[in-house]
């Protein structure tokens, strides 16, 4: 049964106030709220609309919520979840930048976000932890992530080439471990 | 009529800048040149400002340019035309999978890409880490906090909130 147009765009309201930073920021968020609160979508098919989300045109937070929004109620849900993720952004932002600006400045506050900051560096390594178990089985597996991650840390891979030349190594023997 | 302006300027970022907010930033710097809405130094600032402040960063520099160039509704607007050109694109995409995912090619795609996406997201968390972890009391609230998600599956909402007060009182 499909949700109301009202709970996707709140859902994706709530989930844009609690996202610091870049869209990689929201990932343990979605997971622990699509995922595994309101077993919306699978870690499998958000992992996809991740992966989609980085080489398509735009911020990949938008990109995910619209994808989740268009699977849950169509092209009416991919609008209220993207305009359910940019709302919080469009009114903190109006608020911060007309009237507190000089407040951004506030000690408590960088406190705060020191602390924020260590949270979504801990939720990152979480969420690779879980969706590692899921995804990383094969020798190829194993063999793109190191690759990749060496290319990301040592070279200068765009995000979109490198999600390029993991899509061609689909094509290649993934020699699966174990029994299969 | 600058709404007009800003509505094709930004619709044509939210086009070309694939892969993530943070790549908006180069078409950002090119709009100072372009327009004079903004100089470099406030840009720099409202970048800095639209990381910390709630919501995802690349929306938050949309709204951020957008009111400095045209007030409110100026803001609105970036921000909206910044993401029509994801929503088009998903929308056929999110069709074409619906039709596809069941395609041999298309699973193979989707699964090898998997090990490289979760490489991007920890080297995203890697970029965090060499700013954010800068002594024994961040990086010891981190093992803490990284041990606490693992065994306490709360919502990542609840550990943020939970930092947020820890921040303010370890004074990280």
């Amino acid at each position: 049964m499909p949700v109301s147009l009202w709970k996707i765009y709140a859902l994706f309201f709530k989930m844009g106030i609690f996202t610091f930073g870049g869209g990689y920021a929201m990932l343990p968020i979605l997971k622990s709220e699509l995922v595994e609160k309101q077993r919306w979508i699978s870690e499998e098919e958000l992992l996809n609309y991740y992966s989609i989300g980085q080489c398509t045109p735009g911020i990949i937070a938008v990109n995910a919520a619209s994808f989740i929004g268009y699977q849950k109620h169509g092209l009416s849900g991919l609008i209220a979840a993207t305009l359910g993720v940019i709302s919080p952004s469009i009114i903190i932002i109006l608020l911060v930048a007309a009237l507190l600006q000089q407040y951004m400045d506030n000690q408590y506050l960088q406190w705060a976000f020191g602390g924020i900051r260590v949270s979504v560096i801990a939720l990152i390594i979480n969420v690779v932890w879980d969706l590692w178990l899921k995804g990383v089985k094969t020798v190829r597996d194993y063999a793109v992530f190191i690759i990749a991650l060496g290319l990301l840390l040592w070279g200068n891979v765009s995000a979109v080439m490198l999600v390029i030349l993991a899509a061609l190594s689909g094509f290649i023997p993934s020699f699966r471990r174990g029994a299969e | 009529m600058i709404y007009a302006i800003l509505a094709w300027e930004f619709f044509k970022i939210g086009l070309f800048a694939v892969g993530g907010g943070l790549v908006t930033v180069p078409f950002l710097f090119n709009l100072i040149d372009a327009y004079h809405w903004f100089t470099a130094q406030e840009l720099t600032d409202m970048i800095a400002i639209s990381q910390s402040t709630p919501g995802p960063v690349g929306i938050n520099m949309a709204t951020y340019a957008g009111f400095k160039a045209a007030g409110w509704v100026g803001g609105i607007v970036a921000t909206l035309s910044e993401v029509l050109p994801s929503m088009i694109v998903v929308y056929f995409l999110a069709r074409a999978l619906n039709k596809w995912h069941e395609n041999k090619y298309v699973l193979q795609v989707l699964t090898a890409i998997r090990p490289a996406v979760l490489a991007l997201i920890l080297a995203a968390g890697w970029q965090i880490a060499r700013e954010s972890i800068t002594d024994y009391k961040t990086a010891g609230f981190l093992a803490f906090l990284v041990a606490a998600q693992h065994f306490y599956r709360k919502s990542a909402i609840v550990y943020i909130v939970f930092a947020a007060i820890v921040g303010v009182v370890l004074k990280l």
